[in-house]
């Protein structure tokens, strides 16, 4: 064992640490900040050029073929470009849903037209993807949308309403399922398209979050008329290109970020309890160890998944560990950070709120991080019945035709 | 970056599983606990004679010198299949001291037979109730002869050697190595929580001993500590594994209102879970070989993190596979209650968890502290 980079690693890392310190400034030992603001237009001008800057050193699109501006590099060199890049001060990321997502599952399932004509802009940063999946009755149960897709001639019309969708009020592309035959199961009837989101009927609308920020969107479909030509897949194919996109998702969901051990063990410190030092405390220490166990643990699975990438290995359904033990991680360490400064944790102004009411912003965020991408439940499901090949849940409406399966008020 | 075990090393665990699992079928080791037997002596001496005993200790002294990534391995395999045997005793604990503490006549003298499985060793810490503590050593090493009480100490009915904490005429503590067969000791047998594990009372009158020359002051008891923490949380890794494949096992093949109950979310949630908690534990326990290995400065957060998360797992999933198995993982005959013993035997082996968080904390601010100096 050993945490050393092979001869090839350590001359990408090097290469990855020069481009960066040519093209970025380094983050000071304690810039480390909570962001909780939505991204807005500069936000959004500074990511396109970043991304373009680092597309066009050949450090974007990893394990993409060279004739769409990509590496056709290994995991292992995305994995190191992101830990070094992680250390340098840099716009937000906004390009994982295109990128990471959209533009893998159209070079799988799409016609060389689609990829020739989307993989270069993306890939520069020229377009950013969203993502119109989720629907107001359509979470978990992915396959129950309801949006539907009606054949019009050469075209298709779509009516219907998406939400949870990131980035949508940015974005020039969306990567759509719809519902294109209401008469036969509802894993059948899904058809898949690529959505220009400047198409007349598309309405985007900011959803305001518990916090007050809104980092999601809803988006409106009505007559919204997409070309065959921009179907992806087949007509009735449609679930199985989002299982293709959610299989990359699960490399690109990683762990929950916000307040973590390092940040509960600074804050204890600075507290006193009882007027003893509050990481005296017996009761805060044994929420302190366990917590640092659980990151530990994390990063070492991590580095064990890693290992495996990095002998030519697929990391299975195993990732969905990361995302369902930091997100509930997080809400307990936002929580006690709350908790631990008594009648002042339940406000939120600075002088008595430490490092910017970092707790408290996350408090409020962490309720999402259990649902986006994957809620707990999801993710035990897919655990027990990938992992420890336990049998999959009854599904009444499995057979059914979609039109047939009852419905709620919700 | 290379954070898994050679081929080397997997290959032998391989082998060390096929044995344990052949050699003990279900049942094999309630029947051995049902002989009364302190010791299945057959099962000591092919552990012996495949060379397991021996693996990480070096070939000068009569092991394999194989390194403790190796013993890792095989802790977490010993910990899976539950033999009866104080493998733990005498190569975590007692020859781990005389490696690290011991003369080099001394490892001349115990190793070799340490690793043929002709001697058993043990370690006599705890004084009564209560976490290691150099304030709870009571026991007095004076002119050559040990006095005192140990209680209690595992695996104590069969061992022949045993490396035993005393204090000396100048009140400092140390380690000290002394033949049970000798003069001045005589023990009585203890009831184990941990029927594999039987424990025993020692006291020690006047008994000849002669100190392990290395070993200064309580630093050498806490850093011993933090060794065999790493191999009993691969040993509790181990442990929480069968478990979990028992509970799974029985979910699957166990019919209730029309299909297995492994069908039901909260039996599946349950298990994925426990799984979550083993993999954590196992990524701990990983690191904390490493640590050992390398014999690196973050041995002792190592040693914690690796002891606190597989401690946990390992009880988690023992307790939850006698609920999955209902009323018949509550029965004598059923190997589950071997497992949940073994979990809770392991929790305070070494000292409570209560202790581990405190050095782990403390630990992680000394650490702070250097960094901001």
């Amino acid at each position: 064992m050993d945490f050393n980079d092979t001869a090839e690693e350590a001359e990408f890392r090097a290469a990855a640490r020069a481009f960066l310190d040519a093209n970025a400034v380094l983050k000071s030992a304690n810039s480390r900040t909570y962001r909780s603001r939505a991204f807005n237009p500069e936000d959004v001008a500074l990511s396109k050029a970043w991304q373009a800057t680092k597309a066009a050193a050949g450090f974007a699109g990893f394990h993409w073929p060279k004739k769409y501006g990509g590496r056709e590099g290994t995991q292992m060199q995305a994995i190191i470009f992101a830990q070094e890049e992680e250390k340098y001060l840099v716009p937000p990321g906004i390009f994982n849903q295109g990128v990471g997502m959209a533009l893998p599952t159209i070079m799988s399932c799409g016609t060389p037209e689609q990829i020739d004509r989307y993989a270069r802009p993306a890939l520069f940063g020229e377009e950013v993807w969203c993502q119109l999946f989720s629907e107001p009755a359509a979470g978990s149960d992915l396959a129950g949308l309801r949006t539907r897709a009606t054949r019009n001639g050469d075209d298709w019309l779509i009516n219907g309403q998406k939400v949870w969708t990131s980035n949508a009020h940015f974005s020039q592309f969306a990567m759509l399922v719809a519902r294109s035959n209401p008469d036969v199961p509802k894993h059948q009837g899904l058809t898949f398209f690529i959505l220009d989101m400047a198409t007349p009927g598309v309405e985007v609308r900011r959803i305001k979050q518990i916090s007050g920020t809104s980092n999601f969107c809803e988006v409106f479909l009505t007559d919204v008329r997409i070309p065959d030509s921009q179907r992806l897949g087949g007509v009735g194919e449609g679930w199985k290109v989002a299982m293709t996109m959610l299989a990359n998702e699960r490399h690109t969901v990683g762990q929950a970020e916000g307040p973590d051990f390092e940040d509960i063990f600074r804050l204890v410190k600075l507290l006193t309890l009882d007027g003893a030092p509050a990481v005296d405390d017996s009761a805060v220490r044994e929420k302190l160890a366990s917590w640092y166990c659980q990151a530990q643990g994390l990063k070492y699975t991590r580095l064990r998944m890693q290992t495996a990438l990095s002998r030519g290995k697929t990391p299975g359904p195993e990732a969905s560990i990361a995302k369902l033990v930091s997100a509930t991680k997080l809400q307990e360490i936002a929580a006690f950070g709350v908790d631990l400064l008594g009648q002042a944790g339940a406000v939120m102004d600075p002088e008595t709120a430490p490092f910017d009411a970092w707790f408290q912003n996350a408090f409020l965020y962490a309720p999402g991080k259990r649902i986006a991408g994957g809620t707990d439940e999801i993710l035990r499901n897919i655990i027990a019945e990938r992992v420890l090949k336990m049998p999959a849940d009854v599904r009444v409406d499995k057979d059914m035709p979609f039109n047939k399966i009852p419905v709620g008020l919700r | 970056m290379n954070f898994e075990f050679s081929e080397d090393v997997t290959a032998m665990r391989e082998e060390v599983n096929r044995f344990l699992a052949n050699r003990l079928p279900t049942g094999a080791v309630r029947r051995q606990i049902e002989s009364g037997a302190p010791l299945d002596r057959e099962l000591w001496s092919e552990l012996a004679s495949m060379g397991w005993l021996g693996v990480a200790i070096p070939e000068v002294f009569g092991g394999a010198g194989l390194g403790h990534e190796t013993l890792c391995m095989i802790a977490e395999e010993l910990g899976r299949a539950l033999p009866f045997a104080p493998f733990s005793s005498s190569i975590f604990l007692a020859a781990q001291a005389i490696l690290e503490y011991g003369s080099d006549a001394q490892k001349q003298k115990y190793l070799p037979g340490l690793a043929d499985g002709a001697l058993i060793g043990t370690f006599a810490l705890a004084e009564g109730a209560g976490d290691p503590s150099p304030d709870a050593v009571g026991a007095v090493f004076a002119a050559g002869k040990l006095t005192g009480k140990k209680r209690p100490v595992f695996d104590g009915a069969v061992a022949n050697i045993a490396v035993v904490t005393a204090r000396n005429t100048a009140g400092e503590i140390g380690l000290y190595i002394t033949d049970l067969t000798g003069s001045g000791i005589s023990r009585e047998n203890l009831t184990s929580l941990d029927l594999t594990r039987p424990a025993a009372t020692f006291t020690f009158t006047a008994a000849p001993a002669e100190p392990l020359p290395l070993a200064g002051d309580w630093s050498a008891v806490t850093r011993l500590l933090d060794q065999a923490a790493i191999l009993f949380a691969f040993e509790a890794v181990g442990g929480a594994q069968t478990a979990l494949a028992m509970a799974l096992d029985y979910a699957k093949s166990r019919y209730a209102f029309g299909r297995p109950v492994a069908a039901l979310q909260s039996i599946k949630h349950k298990l994925a879970d426990i799984y979550v908690g083993v993999e954590l534990a196992r990524s701990n326990a990983y690191f904390g070989a490493w640590a050992l290995e390398a014999n690196a400065p973050e041995l002792q957060a190592a040693a914690a993190a690796a002891r606190l998360s597989a401690n946990q797992a390992f009880f988690e999933a023992a307790k939850e596979n006698i609920q999955v198995h209902g009323g018949m993982g509550f029965t004598w005959d059923s190997d589950c209650h071997l497992y949940y013993r073994r979990a809770k035997q392991l929790a305070g082996n070494l000292g409570s968890a209560r202790y581990w968080r405190n050095r782990l904390i403390d630990r992680l601010l000394s650490q702070n502290e250097t960094e901001a100096a």
